[in-house]
């Protein structure tokens, strides 16, 4: 194997300054090169300019909410898997008493107090994991110092609480998967309901089988 | 390498060794913790006669989190962030250390396309990590902010490949234990392989840039000598282990990830010395480049996880692993016990920069001042590990 | 690479004197650990890093366990006489295990590339003075990391050839991670405490009242 070095002539019959000449043409072809390639050229002037954030791009989490109520449409029914997964412990909930239908018609608990400390968070992303219901997601908000950092860095549930519209704005890939995924489970369980009725309707209604065959049985699912 | 020491004779450095009439008494000064080279907050005690180094103490703990308290406390899904935030440049790797350790004590299999993602992501984690840790030894050596710019372009784009696989630029908290959280979309894939393909040019360009250069040489040929006898057992390793000519990657020897697969040497030094360190970075760059190639094109489809994996509530089996990878810094392990419950009993990183740190006396006594930060960059050491 | 029994055979014949148990190890993992008694141990690693066939010359991590004392519950099939008939039936025995400091080394061989080989030492008991020989005249990478177990934990090497504290300050008194290490009470003000942080920071500070009336306590912001 040829040694590396030995590509560099220069080093076998050293020119004091032919190393330094070197990496001076090589800044020089990079300066000139700048006006005229755009990959040369690689700072971006923020904030008059941004560059756009990836689909992916994660910062802090945030609750949604279907429809416009913030309070009605919050998807969060306080089960508290995410207060116990989070490995800061950042998230604070405190179940309500009463319920409220969900997006499915089914009353559930909502949080009454929900907030979570983003001076601890490491938007980890585990929350989102975790959560069972879709209720909590990450936004990529990232402008967001403040002047006091214990109580202006905890955002309470009316901070976190974001529409759905919002969240197909910002992630509008992630959104439609989510979407369909809610509505599957919405169809699903509405078929459910369709189907239980039907089951208990009498089992005479079925025609009689003929004496020789076993009885088949239509058991309901 | 012999032929440049002969050539540059001229500039060998003048005998280590003062006069019996200049004896004086020591200086202690301590190259503080808050310092623009030391690469985080680490301090030397140094003893100097006149500019010669005589004592060298390490001064490290300023960055001491106690991450194996918190991971004892913690669940194991709990940890994976946390493992980010111990080498911070490399967080893939880390991830992959913790993962294969977990892996390894619960024996979970992992599914083939999310371990040739692990090699591509590890890959391109050692890509940035060689760059920009050439850009600081530079930038500790003088250039004040051009090599380390450079660098940081490339790197630049490799974080941005990051971010829009895992959402976050440095912390990715992207391995799970038996696979990868998100898939690579040929999208993905496709830019990476630009990037992937227009490196060797910024390799060439950073070659010209550094290694012909008069200055680095004579700053870094023969500073900080190690023989492979005292390596070896002072338990070094990564690529300051293979500057010194020992053929060790954790790589070839333990084979884990698939890397059986893929065609790649091992570059070795032969003098142990700086700028056999610094090529070894150069060097592993163009092969890991190799690497991404191959599993670029060996990348099959698939699952990306083990779906007998539950994500909560996660008890693995009682009883310990060890399992170790060649993270860009070294070899960087966990060994974890499990009591059977959900957090794990005894969580222990190995880390390579702190004991790649053990022979920093060794290596500095008799050179100069300025050489110390030079040594002190060749090691390639990161607080966030060093200090866990 | 040969079996631990094998190398326990060899071990126990080279050194005499030399007592050597196999620690099994439950998981998937199939690393299963030799422990080692304290007064052979230098002699039993020297042999280890010097002997032609295993040269595990490359000593990749040390580690500091702090048991506590704790009672192991075993049940094993027993044949017993139960109405005049012989059956095998279960019997649980609780063994109590006293606590103990151990340290384990992870052992490599680099010129033969294999390994690990596991080492464990125990003390006696995890007194602070608990004391063990330290194996950094064998191999140096173990000098920063007693220093770290010393530090963490309270064992004292002997032998070691610098052992102070390496990442708490030198007049720190504690070892943090020792399983009943108490934190000291500095809490500074936390919006969000709950469970057992909440308890350590109530005498500090009115912690969160159950209903958010945290309105009351800053005023709106400006974002």
């Amino acid at each position: 194997m040829q040694h590396p070095l030995q590509r560099f002539n220069s080093l076998t019959n050293p020119m004091i300054g032919t190393g330094i000449l070197k990496g001076m043409a090589v800044t020089a072809r990079n300066f000139v090169g700048s006006y005229f390639d755009k990959e040369r050229l690689i700072t971006v002037q923020y904030p008059e300019e941004r560059n756009p954030l990836p689909e992916n791009y994660r910062n802090f989490p945030f609750l949604i909410y279907d429809g416009d109520d913030s309070h009605a449409g919050l998807r969060c029914v306080a089960c508290k898997i995410c207060e116990k997964e989070c490995p800061p412990q950042c998230i604070y909930i405190v179940k309500s008493e009463d319920k409220k239908p969900d997006y499915m018609g089914k009353p559930q608990f909502y949080p009454k107090v929900f907030d979570i400390d983003i001076s601890v968070c490491m938007s980890c992303q585990i929350c989102v994991e975790v959560c069972p219901f879709e209720a909590i997601k990450m936004d990529k908000d990232f402008e967001l110092s403040t002047r006091e950092r214990f109580d202006a860095l905890l955002m309470r549930k009316d901070d976190l609480a974001k529409s759905n519209d919002y969240y197909r704005r910002i992630s509008p890939i992630d959104a439609a998967e989510v979407d369909t995924k809610l509505a599957a489970t919405a169809e699903a369980a509405a078929k459910k309901k369709a189907a239980a009725p039907a089951a208990a309707k009498p089992v005479t209604a079925a025609t009689p089988p003929a004496s020789n065959e076993p009885t088949a049985s239509r058991a309901p699912s | 390498m012999s032929a440049t020491i002969e050539t540059l004779e001229a500039m060998e450095r003048p005998p280590v060794s003062m006069g019996s009439r200049l004896e004086g008494e020591l200086l202690e000064v301590s190259m503080g913790p808050q310092h623009p080279s030391t690469h985080g907050v680490f301090r030397m005690n140094v003893a100097l006669e006149g500019e010669i180094v005589r004592k060298l103490k390490p001064v490290f703990g300023y960055l001491h989190r106690n991450h194996e308290k918190i991971g004892e406390n913690a669940s194991y899904l709990g940890s994976m962030p946390y493992t980010d935030r111990l080498d911070y440049f490399c967080s893939m790797t880390n991830n992959w250390a913790y993962a294969l350790s977990v892996e390894k004590l619960a024996g979970i299999e992992v599914p083939e396309r999310a371990e040739y993602l692990r090699v591509i992501l590890a890959e391109l984690t050692r890509l940035q990590n060689h760059a920009s840790l050439l850009g600081f030894l530079l930038n500790d050596m003088g250039a004040w902010g051009t090599p380390l710019m450079y660098a940081f372009r490339e790197r630049e784009k490799i974080l941005d490949l990051f971010e829009s696989l895992s959402g976050s630029r440095m912390m990715c908290d992207y391995m799970r234990f038996g696979g990868c959280r998100v898939d690579a979309s040929p999208e993905w894939l496709a830019h990476a392989r630009k990037i992937v393909d227009r490196f060797p040019r910024f390799i060439h360009e950073l070659e010209q840039l550094i290694v012909g250069n008069e200055i680095v040489i004579a700053r870094t040929q023969n500073v900080g000598k190690v023989s492979p006898e005292l390596a070896i057992s002072a338990g070094i390793t990564g690529p300051m282990l293979r500057a010194c000519g020992v053929n060790y990657d954790v790589r070839k020897v333990d084979g884990y990830g698939f890397y059986p697969r893929f065609k790649f040497r091992i570059p070795l030094g032969e003098h142990g010395d700086t700028y056999d360190r610094l090529m070894m970075r150069v060097l592993e760059m163009g092969e890991s480049v190799g690497i991404l190639k191959q599993a670029f094109e060996q990348l099959p489809a698939g699952p990306i996880i083990n779906p007998k994996v539950k994500i909560r509530a996660f008890r693995p089996p009682v009883g310990e692993a060890y399992g170790r990878i060649e993270a860009p810094k070294g070899e960087l392990g966990f060994y974890l016990i499990s009591d059977g419950g959900p957090n794990p009993y005894r969580y222990r990183v190995r880390p390579p920069s702190f004991i790649n740190l053990t022979i920093l006396e060794d290596m500095c006594l008799g050179h100069t001042v300025a050489d110390v930060m030079v040594i002190l960059g060749s090691i390639d050491i990161v607080m966030g590990e060093v200090d866990r | 690479m040969e079996s631990l029994d094998e190398i326990k055979a060899r071990v126990e014949a080279a050194v005499p004197g030399a007592i050597v148990e196999i620690v099994q190890n439950a998981s998937p993992s199939q690393q299963h650990s030799l422990k080692i008694d304290n007064e052979h141990a230098r002699d039993v690693a020297k042999w280890l890093r010097d002997d032609p066939a295993l040269r595990l010359d490359f000593c990749s991590n040390v580690t500091g366990i702090d048991w506590l004392d704790r009672t192991v519950k075993k049940t094993v099939k027993v044949k017993k006489v139960v109405d005049g008939e012989e059956k095998e039936v279960n019997e649980t025995t609780e063994e109590k295990i006293p606590g103990y400091i151990e340290a384990v080394y992870h052992l490599y061989s680099m010129i033969h590339k294999h390994g690990p080989v596991i080492i464990r030492m125990r003390t006696a008991d995890r007194a602070t003075g608990a004391r063990l020989p330290s194996l950094t005249p064998i191999w140096r990478s173990a000098e920063f990391q007693e220093r770290e177990i010393f530090d963490l934990y309270g064992m004292r090497f002997d032998g070691h050839p610098d052992l102070r504290r390496i990442l708490m300050w030198d007049e720190f008194e504690d070892h943090p991670m020792r399983k009943d290490y108490r934190e000291p009470d500095d809490y500074e003000y936390e919006p969000t405490p709950h469970d057992d942080v909440l308890e350590k920071a109530k005498p500090y500070y009115t912690p969160r009242p159950q209903l958010d009336g945290a309105e009351s306590m800053v005023e709106p912001l400006d974002r």
